[in-house]
């Protein structure tokens, strides 16, 4: 197989997804990514009291992850068949973990301001 | 915005996944050539199917002032790798339709007819619709007809009833196999599966749904009360032998009963009997369920156009094409890709996405007086459901060679989840990208 190029995967994307909804999701992506570096800058410090919420919230997201991809593809943990599943499945809770972790620091990051906790 | 989020994420983290996925059973061709060629020839692509479209596009964008026509009735397009999928009640009949209008490049003729008639001597094709054609360079895309009167008693108006499916035929008829299949599956009984002795596409398909219909008389209660039979064409359930032998494993394990060397000639939808042609003479089996898979040959245009093989396929009438450069062997303005190129493997998309890179080069090489090497080595892939939920990603190519797309991670002959995923979500975008020319 020849390598993939990467115009081709974002070909791939915008076919699946559509282009609008594609870029849309890229640019939603990027900004709640932008918003919690600038919380971070703006709060010159990592809040632990924030950081708490939000590390009680990944077995949330990973839970949320896995079952949403079990739910588009019609597929359960019965289907895993081997050591790559497996891996896949522990990638997709990973990636849901830490999309919800971010998503709520920032969250209350903006809700909250900076001066009500220091931790 | 969480929702969007959330949903963005996951959606994004299964696209990357499955891409990647799709890599392999869609492998990545190079992009096409940054470097256009300035021409004047006309090309005309007989055909805008999976190779006719993707070859439009590729060529348009790689060619400048060549006239490229491309000939087809055909208003919608069909993704038929979905079939398989909308017959196991996964997805609607709409998932495989889309316009052939929407995949052709603006600056390419779209003649809305059939071709009727061929004469490479005088390089000219001649419509249905009367209009005669000229070409300097011609590819036949056609894509094949699936002959349903080679086996007697049938007919596309038997399907849907009786207990017959036959999801080749198109997305409502395979929308149709559904619906008999899931009523087959409440009760139980006799479920027959064959495939036809011609070459055909996607050769795996009919193992595939075996297995689906396994699946859902296991979940619905009903297998213990059910046969299984899968009657083989020849004395293997494959043509590769190592995927063979993988195939008959997972046969027994499911408790299905094989046949080899019965070639159905006849059905009777009434009495549900089938007819088998064997080396022991005439078999008849009856059955509660079938999925029909009727014989398959080039269309009439190309069988009677000079171009097909007459000592190889005999009675098929596939392009007479070099099996590497997929150039014709006597007319070498004349290529084929996709179902009606003669080749020994590669009736598959997976196989057009391979194919359609060669024909680009080695004929822009062509016109700009020069050559190429780039040939098609038979790659094909086939990702063999098993079961709803898990598929083994099988790719091999003309050497009966597997050609795993990831060694070492992806098992060609396991059934995983990660197969499963590639197949339901990545290919059919990863499909109509390639149809654009972009992947």
């Amino acid at each position: 197989m020849e390598n993939p190029s990467f115009g081709m995967f974002i070909a791939v994307f915008e076919e699946m997804f559509g282009p609008v909804l594609f870029w849309l999701m890229v640019t939603v992506a990027a900004a709640v990514t932008a918003v919690y570096l600038y919380v971070l800058i703006r709060d010159r410090a990592v809040s632990w009291r924030k950081f708490l919420l939000a590390q009680l919230s990944m077995p949330v997201g990973a839970l949320a992850a896995v079952v949403f991809v079990w739910w588009v593809t019609n597929s359960g943990l019965g289907d895993v068949g081997g050591p790559v599943d497996v891996i896949v499945l522990l990638g997709v809770a990973a990636l849901g973990a830490v999309g919800m972790a971010v998503f709520v620091y920032t969250v209350q990051s903006l809700i909250r301001g900076a001066s009500q906790d220091d931790g | 915005m969480s929702t969007d989020k959330i949903m963005a994420s996951r959606r994004a983290f299964l696209g990357a996944m499955a891409t990647g996925g799709a890599a392999a059973a869609l492998p990545m061709a190079a992009p096409a050539g940054a470097q256009q060629v300035a021409t004047s020839a006309s090309i005309v692509i007989l055909g805008a199917g999976a190779a006719g479209a993707a070859l439009a596009n590729r060529l348009s964008a790689r060619l400048d002032g060549a006239t490229i026509t491309i000939i087809d009735p055909r208003q919608r397009h069909l993704y038929q790798p979905g079939f398989t999928l909308i017959a196991a009640g996964l997805k609607p009949a709409s998932y495989s339709v889309s316009t052939t209008a929407e995949w052709l490049p603006s600056g390419v003729r779209w003649i809305e007819q059939g071709a009727a008639g061929i004469d490479p001597e005088s390089q000219t094709v001649i419509t249905d619709g009367g209009e005669t054609v000229d070409y300097d360079y011609l590819i036949l895309a056609t894509g094949l007809e699936l002959h349903y009167e080679g086996i007697e008693g049938m007919s596309r108006d038997v399907i849907g009833q009786n207990g017959i499916g036959s999801f080749y035929a198109g997305p409502d008829e395979a929308a149709a196999t559904w619906r008999e299949m899931d009523r087959f599956t409440e009760t139980g009984g006799r479920a027959l599966f064959t495939r036809p002795a011609t070459e055909m596409k996607c050769a795996g398909a009919p193992l595939k749904y075996t297995f689906l219909t396994d699946h859902y008389l296991r979940e619905k209660g009903s297998r213990s009360r059910s046969e299984v039979i899968y009657a083989a064409h020849s004395n293997s359930l494959f043509g590769v032998p190592i995927v063979h032998e993988k195939l008959r494993m997972l046969y027994d394990d499911r408790g299905f009963d094989t046949v080899y060397n019965h070639v159905m000639t006849a059905i009777d939808p009434g009495a549900k009997v089938a007819t088998f042609d064997t080396p022991d003479g005439p078999v008849e089996i009856g059955f509660d369920f079938t999925n029909v898979i009727p014989p398959m040959r080039a269309p009439a245009v190309i069988r009677e156009s000079g171009l097909a093989w007459e000592d190889r396929w005999v009675g098929q009438g596939w392009a007479e094409v070099d099996p590497y450069s997929l150039r014709h062997r006597r007319y070498p303005n004349v290529f084929a890709a996709g179902d009606v190129a003669g080749v020994p493997k590669g009736k598959t998309a997976a196989s057009v996405k391979w194919q359609v890179p060669v024909v680009e080069d080695q004929l822009v090489a062509q016109i700009a007086g020069d050559t190429t090497d780039r040939s098609y080595n038979g790659y094909t892939s086939c990702p063999m459901i098993t079961r709803v939920g898990r598929a083994m990603l099988i790719e091999f190519d003309y050497n009966d060679n597997l050609t795993p797309s990831f060694p070492g991670i992806i098992a060609p002959l396991e059934e995983l989840w990660v197969s499963w995923l590639i197949k339901d979500i990545a290919l059919k975008p990863t499909y109509y990208a390639m149809l654009r020319g972009r992947a």
